[in-house]
């Protein structure tokens, strides 16, 4: 692996979709050779950070430095070799559907060199094994549970050795049992890859504290806190405490709507049919 | 005005996006690896699979066209002419036409949908991130290979098409065996040939392009999201290319007669 250091600095951002700027001048640093965990309400920006960060989207203002180079001012080129340097594990894994999982992992591979057959599947093999799916490699993403397609997800993630490691939501829908895997699967890529910086977006506060050296929370698209997961713990800041000790906001409470009686009625009359 | 103009320039301004998704692809040609495995899984894909529809296709249009042709040429006497009218149509239009439409049908519709899939399900933005060219790992393969195979299944729909034509006249209705082939060989020169083989190119060519940009922007429509955009999508491409298909064929025909 590249002994570059990679960490992601990020100055005055602004992005978002068509007209609707979901991070307004967002301001963090991502330390090199860490896990960062990205956490937020659901709608706060985390996916559009990422999306921002992996050049999916073009910010409408602001800085992205990753290694010390500013990807929003590099040429298509410049950015799609950069890139290659980056391994991404998306939230359903998005493995491609029509190649089996051993096929899946070895596409960057397939792509990107002329190594015959014979040992791409062989550097396949072993990723899976990393990830526990050895013997499922012939099976295509449409036959594996959501835990097992993310993952080979993350197999596919790392077959290249990427300095850079984002992860959309590892955790999120998987049985506690599943995501502990998953943490410690995390874990294991950092101990075998002690450069790597590895950003992983969640909601799993249980896997925050599980994995993250560095912790990020974001609100209504800027920082609320940036620090280790031990400082997050000791804030006292009202949002924080709110968001860690699951608490919901009395303003934001909703009155159950009452359902109008015609509606119960023709409920009723299809229950008692 | 407004109204007017809006729509006009909004199909100047997509069919300017399929010309440069085109471009595209065809650039790609150079750029992408291991292009050949792609490019016979395809063939397969496109053409072997289409086979069975194209020789039933194939078979019932001479079937229909032998028997058709048969009546309204006995009127005047001329059944002699058949196998010329019958091969002649088949090999200028029919054949390159309905292929076209049949392979749109089958294979053109079945990849938008599954491109559109890959594009609504990140698919498409895991092969960028992995600084694979979607547009050459997922459209030139196609392109390629349906350069191939359009133009040999036209030629298999046209020889069918020739088979059942003789099935109907001569077997069912009697028309002298001789007398049809000769007609054949007597009427059909290479010009008709090479411009069935250039029709056929040039609706793979349209039909890829549609039915493969119209599943990598099913993300973008406005008329629907998630499985209804790609639903949708796949209607357009269907549509769309047989309109094009028809609107090519006037075009081709034009210049090739």
């Amino acid at each position: 692996m590249n002994q570059q250091a990679w960490d992601i600095s990020i100055e005055h951002l602004d992005g978002g979709y068509e007209g609707r700027l979901v991070l307004q001048d967002f301001s963090a640093v991502l330390p090199a050779g860490t896990i960062t965990t990205i956490l937020g309400e659901s709608g706060c920006g985390k996916t559009t950070l990422l999306r921002l960060l992996l050049g999916l989207n073009r910010p409408a203002g602001g800085r992205i430095l990753i290694g010390g180079r500013d990807i929003c001012n590099m040429s298509e080129r410049q950015f799609r070799k950069l890139r290659r340097r980056f391994g991404v594990l998306f939230q359903d894994g998005a493995l491609i559907s029509s190649l089996t999982l051993a096929e899946n992992v070895a596409l960057p591979l397939v792509e990107h060199t002329t190594l015959p057959r014979k040992l791409l599947r062989e550097a396949a093999l072993r990723t899976l094994e990393l990830v526990g799916l050895k013997d499922f490699a012939d099976y295509y993403p449409g036959e594996l549970s959501g835990g097992m397609r993310k993952r080979a997800g993350l197999a596919r993630a790392i077959v290249t050795e990427p300095p850079v490691l984002f992860c959309d939501e590892p955790t999120s829908g998987l049985d506690p049992i599943t995501a502990a895997q998953m943490d410690q699967l995390l874990l294991d890529m950092k101990a075998c890859y002690p450069a790597m910086t590895t950003v992983v977006v969640t909601h799993d506060l249980g896997s925050v504290d599980h994995i993250a050296e560095h912790v990020l929370v974001l609100k209504d698209g800027r920082t609320a806190f940036a620090g280790t997961k031990e400082e997050l713990k000791a804030s006292q800041d009202a949002y924080l405490r709110r968001f860690l000790d699951r608490k919901f906001e009395e303003s934001r409470r909703m009155a159950a709507p009452p359902l109008d009686t015609s509606v119960r009625r023709a409920l009723a009359e299809w229950l008692d049919d | 005005m407004n109204e007017i103009c809006a729509p006009v320039l909004n199909l100047v301004n997509r069919l300017g996006e399929m010309a440069l998704f085109l471009f595209d692809a065809v650039r790609q040609t150079w750029h992408s690896r291991r292009l050949f495995g792609k490019v016979l899984q395809q063939v397969y894909v496109i053409g072997a699979k289409s086979m069975f529809v194209i020789l039933l296709i194939g078979l019932f249009t001479g079937l229909v066209l032998g028997l058709q042709a048969f009546y309204a040429m006995s009127m005047f006497g001329a059944q002699g002419m058949l196998g010329s009218l019958l091969a002649l149509t088949l090999i200028r239009e029919m054949a390159p036409v309905l292929t076209a439409v049949m392979i749109t049908a089958r294979a053109g519709s079945a990849m938008t949908a599954e491109i559109g899939v890959m594009r609504i399900s990140d698919q498409v933005d895991a092969l960028e991130v992995m600084d694979i060219n979607p547009t050459g790992y997922m459209v030139t393969p196609r392109l390629l290979a349906s350069v191939i195979t359009f133009p040999l299944l036209t030629s298999i729909f046209t020889v069918v098409g020739i088979f059942g034509g003789y099935l109907s006249a001569c077997v069912l209705l009697g028309l002298n065996e001789g007398r049809y082939f000769s007609g054949i060989e007597s009427s059909v020169t290479l010009h008709d040939v090479n411009g069935c083989f250039l029709k056929a190119a040039v609706f793979a060519v349209i039909v890829i392009t549609v039915c493969c940009f119209q599943g990598y922007n099913a993300h973008r429509r406005s008329d629907g999201k998630g499985a209804e955009a790609v639903g949708n999508a796949t209607t357009s491409a269907v549509v769309m290319s047989c309109v094009l298909i028809l609107m090519a064929d006037y075009v081709l025909t034009s210049f090739l007669l």
